[in-house]
């Protein structure tokens, strides 16, 4: 009788020893790598150099697409990041002491940026990309601290993150930590330029673009091993190209000067920055300066590419085809050329080539449909201050014909790629 | 806010037409010059706006050629700022300088065109009375002024930022009372015509609408110079 019951005592206690265990596990992956915390609010003094320093860096890492809300005060947060789990609300960066960051410390500040913990303890989302911007340096974090710290102060208190259970508790998001993130320092590798070191840094740090050019897990984490091998931004259902794919968005074949005027204008020769890439080019890159575009530059050439994989093409029906020509030339040619060749004004290309266009060709069309339905416009820039534009066909075309009308186009002119159905257009509308 | 796909012409076909005429005439397979004007560059407007900016005959999207500048200009910042929500709008000029916008306004109130005859008045005599009275004498015992006393006798608009009210959609007009009194629609502070829009009635909204929608647009609507002050409201998208 008494056997079993103390089996069971044991078999309670183990599995809270084992729980303790783990939880204590997770507990220390979360703390690891910490810096103590020194100084206060007060401690820090900025140099003017400082802040100057910070506004260039605090643009180089685009702080204000998130915390900066439509029409909202500059750094105030309150835009909500719409996520697979829930929307995470950016928060006030101002240096408001009661609702911003103005009684944190500047080793609060770099804790946040480099272990993603907010200065009262809490495990930060990693919507904020710390993943990325733990390789930021101690120097540049008090540089953006120094310079937010400058900011008029808002009392705008932050809004609560909307997210699913269990993804609201601050448990769950200690066992994603604990999996998928450690805190990290940028390593200059040795063998390379002190020029692509730079753009390394930039480009995985702050310019935190793998956030997006990286494919996520279903836990919304990315992996280092496919870093920056494209992904598809989620919810807005963008497609982030790769920068490790010749097929895709990778440079390693494109001259320097094109790169450097995508990134520092939003228009190439290769072609426009459009959707995402756009915002990007008007809140960040283009107000990097020449040696830091050279550098992001050189890294971004230098990423091994993976070549082109063979592509099976189902060669569509007559008439399908007959009926996207149709369309084609109706609503495509004046702009983009009877055979796909693109326009080009004064100073350039204006309107994107769409035969061998690697936008038109990626295996997802999502962009190529997003083009399609939404139109737009690149960003305006110095370099590009009257950007021409594409109209929305979404409004007049039904979602068959825009299907019809992406596959003629990627099957065109020596293009080949699979057709788009009218439920991928579903999909990506 | 999704405009019904049945008010939307295939844009850009003459302009197609036009196009592989001089690419065919010129150098078949070289890529066509693009023109250097703002014509060429607002093309994507005209897909719902209409050729050059005109709104479509029976649609839902508003005229904005001969509108005054100040008027579209602010129209295009209250987009890229988020006071007034329209998702294709936002997604054009969020990533626009002040300066390109203004040249963009300045080019749609540069445009004279002549305007097909409105639709006659599908409506009872006294809404389209009490629309006209709305219009012309406001009513003055629910504090609401006549539409005339801001936007001009002729209600061609004033310059440099009241818009005109002819040549609108009366579906357009509709909604945008409905997107002021939600507060989806904002204009800059004091928004006098948030105050008017929770003023009227939703009867009287349709009135106004269906009056305004059915008013013929004459040969070059010219914004009025100037307007007699004080304006009965103050409104903060309107210089003192």
């Amino acid at each position: 009788m008494r056997m079993p019951r103390l089996t069971g005592a044991r078999v309670l206690a183990a599995l809270v020893v084992l729980v303790a265990a783990a939880a204590a596990l997770v507990a220390w992956l979360n703390v690891r790598g910490e810096d103590p915390l020194s100084g206060d609010a007060s401690s820090f003094v900025a140099s003017p150099e400082q802040v100057a320093r910070g506004a260039y860096l605090a643009r180089a890492g685009n702080c204000a697409a998130c915390h900066t809300d439509r029409g909202g005060a500059a750094f105030a947060g309150g835009k909500g990041i719409a996520t697979p789990f829930g929307t995470v609300f950016a928060s006030n960066l101002t240096p408001d002491a009661r609702t911003g960051i103005g009684a944190w410390s500047a080793a609060q500040f770099w804790r946040a940026l480099h272990n993603g913990r907010s200065a009262d303890g809490r495990l930060l989302y990693p919507a904020f990309p710390y993943p990325n911007f733990t390789e930021i340096t101690r120097a540049d974090s008090d540089a953006l601290f120094a310079f937010l710290r400058s900011q008029v102060p808002v009392t705008q208190p932050n809004r609560p993150h909307a997210l699913r259970f269990p993804y609201s508790l601050q448990a769950s998001l200690a066992v994603w930590r604990a999996l998928f993130f450690s805190p990290g320092v940028y390593e200059p590798v040795v063998e390379r330029s002190v020029q692509w070191n730079r753009g390394a840094y930039l480009v995985r740090a702050l310019g935190h673009c793998a956030a997006c050019h990286s494919p996520r897990n279903a836990f919304g984490a990315t992996r280092e091993s496919l870093e920056l091998s494209g992904g598809l931004i989620p919810l807005q259902n963008w497609y982030a190209p790769s920068l490790t794919s010749s097929a895709e968005a990778g440079v390693a074949d494109w001259p320097a000067a094109d790169v450097a005027a995508l990134l520092k204008t939003g228009l190439s020769p290769r072609g426009a920055a459009l959707g995402p890439m756009a915002e990007v080019v008007f809140r960040s890159t283009q107000y990097l300066d020449d040696a830091d575009i050279a550098a992001m530059t050189e890294f971004l050439k230098s990423l091994p590419q993976t070549p082109p994989h063979a592509v099976t093409v189902v060669t569509a029906d007559k008439q399908v085809r007959a009926h996207g020509q149709a369309l084609y030339k109706d609503h495509c040619a004046a702009c983009h050329g009877a055979q796909g060749e693109g326009g080009s004004g004064p100073d350039g290309i204006v309107y994107a080539p769409l035969a061998g266009s690697r936008k038109v060709l990626l295996d997802t069309p999502a962009n190529l449909i997003h083009i399609i339905v939404n139109g737009g416009f690149p960003p305006t820039t110095p370099g590009d201050p009257r950007p021409y534009g594409m109209p929305p066909f979404g409004p007049s075309l039904k979602d068959d014909e825009i299907a019809v009308l992406a596959s003629y186009v990627r099957s065109a002119w020596g293009n080949a790629a699979p057709a788009v159905s009218a439920l991928d257009v579903l999909d990506a509308r | 806010m999704t405009a019904p796909a049945s008010s939307f012409k295939p844009p850009l076909r003459i302009a197609a037409m036009l196009a592989s005429a001089s690419l065919s005439a010129a150098m078949a397979g070289a890529p066509a010059p693009v023109p250097d004007t703002m014509a060429q560059r607002m093309q994507p407007c005209s897909a719902c706006h209409g050729k050059e900016g005109r709104a479509t005959q029976q649609g839902f999207f508003p005229r904005i050629a001969g509108k005054p500048a100040g008027y579209l200009y602010n129209q295009l910042d209250n987009f890229r700022s988020g006071r007034r929500a329209y998702p294709t709008m936002t997604y054009f000029v969020e990533q626009m300088s002040d300066g390109y916008l203004h040249e963009i306004a300045d080019y749609f109130a540069s445009l004279d065109l002549p305007y097909a005859p409105p639709l006659p008045a599908a409506a009872p005599a006294d809404e389209i009375a009490r629309g006209e009275a709305l219009v012309r004498r406001g009513d003055a015992a629910h504090g609401i002024p006549a539409c005339v006393q801001c936007h001009g006798a002729a209600m061609t608009g004033v310059l440099p930022a009241i818009p005109g009210l002819l040549g609108l959609p009366r579906g357009y007009l509709v909604e945008q009372f409905g997107a002021w009194r939600a507060g989806q629609r904002k204009a800059a502070a004091p928004d006098c015509m948030a105050h008017v829009a929770t003023s009227l009635t939703p009867a009287d909204i349709t009135a106004v609408a269906t009056w305004l929608a059915a008013q013929p647009v004459a040969v070059g609507p010219a914004a009025a110079d100037s307007l007699a002050r004080p304006l009965p409201l103050a409104c903060g998208s309107v210089p003192p």
